[in-house]
């Protein structure tokens, strides 16, 4: 029974997914049985969308017409309907239509596919910039050099986010493996960039935000760079995504994107207070607009 | 099994050893391709076993049994009450990751399709006696075994400080593989691959050299049947692959042992240099599992179809222009590591290009059909599913290639379900239809039909369940090779354990199947398959004389 269940769950969610290409998708973090992307809160990750979406439409119409060519030649042309094999193994005609008409499906794709990669590589002027460290001991250091510089030219603005423990979590009733102690904060519509790289030391690591249509490999001696516009706010989470050893699956992301006075609100804070105290006063600030009820 | 041979003096030698000596010293390729087959049903088994492990730890959110896993085979003295702060537990979920994915490579399906089916029937199909150079075939196939021990041992010997084996995943990325697991354990990995390597290194040069050199009279190149064209393109993939990793693993090897830093950051190495390196042999490798399956599916089609498979030159030279292509679109494993935009979109295009032959295959094979006299067979059945579901696998690369959006995509569960729709469901299906379309040649025994078939349908909704919502899962954003994920995962995840266990099951079935052929002795037939079945092997006895075509075939 439960083999029948389950072939008729896939069954059905193949259906809803070529239905629907927002099957139980959310903001910022994963849903349960969900099916596809995470809902896009930049526009890179708008762009990841649409073309997934066309592409799962081009794949799933191929899938479909050969499994309908496969159903119809094994009812058709068994032994039984078809008692007599013909013998041709040649058709000009076809064999060039299934080369030629592939090509063109491909450059079809290829024309999108490129625009979206340029938008995500060519990174565009950044109205902030923010450091992302990959550590040995398998968490993320984020430093703010905009938020002023220290004498040896280290950002003055820099703390560590843990794995925010079971229990606590629990309690908080924010998602284990997503939610960390403390969050990055980032205003809303601003370009945001992100110089991200490893401990010299270290191991690669990948620091990505599926709704940000961003995943970028922290690697020792690089500096890599990516970016993020985000349009929303709300809280975002994402996991490390790079094999990095026996913590790999513990080492979350948390990004929480605010409107602009609320992040020089947070900014003031946390340049001379710790990370932690600025969180609260963040969040506190947060749950008093009403916005943090939903975590 | 007496041989027409013994009449000849000056073949005295071929006298063969008998007991263990046959197989030990054996310089015979069907032997050889025997033993390379139950060495590939073992390794299977020991590969199958880590991963339905991995598949019940991941039936739940939190850390269920390794933990207590680690206890009883490294005594590692877990809390089994706080799973979550157990290293040992941790580190052997990667190990598992790792062990499962080299053994099915390198001791699963590259031993059967190339050792095993390519060393039985490429000299039969061409209408040679044997391969080129038999001592050679002796040693590409005992050097597999030392090669599997050494991978079982480094899973027992320190790996990281607290932990046991090598856990940096079949990619063996530096620094994790270096700095990372400063102990044992990864030497004896590098070590395993350098010996399987040197292995179809040696297998590769034979097949070559048989198949330009020992064609029987008449059998042009483009007269070989396309199971030895597949296996053609395949050999020279591994002779042009393995040499880059192996050199690769070198420099790992003397990075973590003597100093080097071809990979140290801190040194003026580059850790992405092991990756360029990695994944121009690792590109090529997926199509060297692959293409044999292509070929075999060519035989298997045109036999239960009674007709000559549909557009031959076109599906050789597909195969071809696969392997070629195959060797310039390395860096789409590697999009997230910081490549300029230029870079990547060369690998997207170049990427691309390879749905065009796969796109040439596929319509062929239904072409192959069209107009035929179908018997669903075992082996039939495992074609057609095999067709079908490589079909997926090959449409979500159209998906994945695209590096726009496999940034979302990389290293999730998306691309595990991608790669096991064409390897496990590819090239796995097409190892057991060959398995059943020759075990009657073979063995001389037929295998029963209801257990073929009962064992492909089992098999078939299994893998399907489990591999079918990792897609969900990927889309959702579930990284790869976690131990351990967000509870809202948890859905999808028990549906895809439901499925490993029934396709353990078919497992199962298919021991059960080779038990029950042996002990019933059904008498085969020299061509149990009937008129599509024109190879050469079919001609010969079941199973084949000791020495075959000792006057060679001429071919018309």
């Amino acid at each position: 029974m439960t083999i029948a269940k389950t072939l008729a769950a896939i069954a059905a969610g193949i259906v809803v997914i070529c239905v629907s290409g927002t099957a139980w998708a959310a903001l910022g973090h994963p849903e349960p049985w969900q099916m596809n992307l995470q809902d896009a809160a930049t526009p890179v990750a708008e762009g990841i969308r649409w073309l997934h979406n066309v592409l799962l439409w081009i794949i799933s119409l191929i899938t479909a017409f050969v499994m309908g060519l496969m159903l119809y030649v094994m009812v058709r042309f068994n032994a039984k309907a078809n008692p007599v094999p013909s013998r041709t193994t040649h058709n000009t005609l076809v064999e060039v239509l299934w080369t030629i008409i592939p090509i063109l499906i491909l450059v079809f794709i290829l024309v999108p596919s490129l625009r979206l990669l340029y938008l995500e590589r060519d990174i565009p002027k950044a109205d902030m910039t923010i450091k992302v460290i990959g550590n040995p001991s398998w968490n993320w250091t984020y430093e703010y050099p905009d938020l002023g510089l220290n004498d040896d030219k280290t950002a003055k603005v820099s703390f560590t986010a843990y794995l925010k423990p079971r229990e606590e979590a629990a309690k908080e009733n924010v998602p284990y493996l997503l939610a960390t102690d403390v969050p990055v904060v980032v205003p809303v519509n601003k370009t945001v960039k992100l110089i991200v790289t490893s401990d010299p030391e270290g191991i690669i690591h990948a620091w990505t935000i599926p709704s940000f249509g961003v995943k970028i490999d922290a690697i020792p001696g690089r500096l890599n760079e990516d970016w993020f516009r985000a349009t929303k706010e709300g809280t975002y989470y994402g996991q490390c995504s790079e094999l990095c050893g026996k913590e790999h699956a513990f080492m979350p992301i948390e990004v929480h994107v605010v409107s602009q006075p609320d992040f020089d609100a947070w900014a003031a804070k946390v340049q001379t207070a710790s990370a932690e105290e600025a969180r609260d006063y963040l969040f506190a600030m947060l749950k008093a607009q009403g916005q943090l009820a939903k975590n | 099994m007496s041989h027409v041979t013994a009449a000849h003096g000056h073949d005295d030698h071929q006298d063969h050893p008998t007991g263990w000596k046959r197989y030990v010293y054996s310089t015979n390729h069907k032997d050889i391709g025997t033993m390379y087959l139950w060495f590939a049903i073992i390794a299977g088994l020991l590969g199958g076993f880590l991963s339905v492990m991995m598949r019940i730890e991941l039936a739940e959110p939190g850390i269920q049994i390794f933990h207590g896993l680690a206890n009883m085979v490294y005594g590692a003295g877990c809390d089994l009450a706080k799973p979550d702060a157990c290293d040992a537990g941790k580190h052997m979920y990667n190990v598992f990751v790792t062990g499962h994915a080299l053994l099915m490579i390198f001791f699963m399906v590259m031993p059967a399709m190339i050792g095993g089916y390519g060393n039985w029937f490429v000299p039969l199909m061409i209408g040679a006696p044997d391969m080129a150079f038999p001592r050679m075939n002796n040693v590409s196939f005992w050097l597999l075994p030392p090669a599997l021990g050494l991978l079982l041992i480094s899973m027992f010997v320190e790996g990281p400080s607290g932990g046991f084996g090598a856990g940096g995943g079949w990619t063996i990325y530096p620094p994790l593989s270096t700095t990372g697991q400063p102990g044992p354990a990864m030497d004896f990995v590098i070590l395993a691959l350098h010996l399987a390597g040197a292995s179809s290194i040696l297998g590769a040069i034979n097949f070559i050299t048989t198949i330009f050199n020992m064609r029987a009279p008449g059998m042009t190149l483009h007269k070989m049947p396309l199971f030895v064209w597949s296996i053609l393109v395949t050999v020279f993939l591994l002779l042009l692959s393995l040499p880059v990793l192996a050199g690769a693993i070198t420099m790992l090897l003397t990075d973590r042992n003597f100093g080097t830093s071809f990979f140290v950051a801190a040194k003026g190495g580059d850790p992405i240099l092991f990756q360029h390196l990695f994944w121009f042999f690792g590109h090529p490798e997926v199509y060297i599992l692959i293409l044999p399956g292509f070929g075999i599916v060519s035989q298997i089609v045109s036999t239960f179809s009674k007709k000559p498979v549909f557009g031959y030159l076109g599906m050789a030279y597909a195969m071809v222009s696969i392997g070629v292509v195959g060797f310039v679109v390395w860096a789409h494993h590697m999009y997230t590591v910081g490549m300029d935009a230029d870079t990547q979109a060369y690998f997207v295009a170049a990427t691309m290009i390879i749905a065009v032959p796969t796109g040439v295959k596929i319509f062929s094979w239904i072409a192959t059909m069209w107009g035929g006299s179908i018997e669903f067979k075992t082996p039939m059945l495992w074609a057609l599913g095999f067709i079908f579901l490589f079909t997926i696998g090959g449409v979500t690369c159209v998906v994945l290639a695209n590096a726009g959006v496999d940034r979302s995509l990389h290293d999730t569960y998306y691309v595990v379900a991608h790669f096991h729709y064409v390897l496990s469901l590819g090239a796995v299906f097409a190892v057991f239809g060959a398995w059943y379309y020759w075990f009657p040649k073979m063995t001389g025994y037929m295998y029963n039909e209801t257990i073929g078939k009962l064992h492909f349908w089992v098999t078939f909704v299994g893998v399907n369940i489990l591999f079918f919502p990792q897609h969900f899962l990927g889309l959702a954003g579930m990284p790869r090779r976690y131990i351990d994920y967000p509870e809202v995962f948890a859905g999808w995840n028990q549906i895809s354990s439901y499925g490993s266990y029934l396709s353990a099951l078919g497992t199962l079935i298919f021991l059960y199947g080779v038990f029950s052929a042996y002990a019933r002795k059904v008498p085969a037939g020299d061509n149990p398959w009937g008129e599509g079945a024109t190879t050469l092997e079919w001609t010969l006895s079941s199973p084949p004389p000791f020495h075959q075509f000792s006057t060679l075939p001429v071919i018309k």
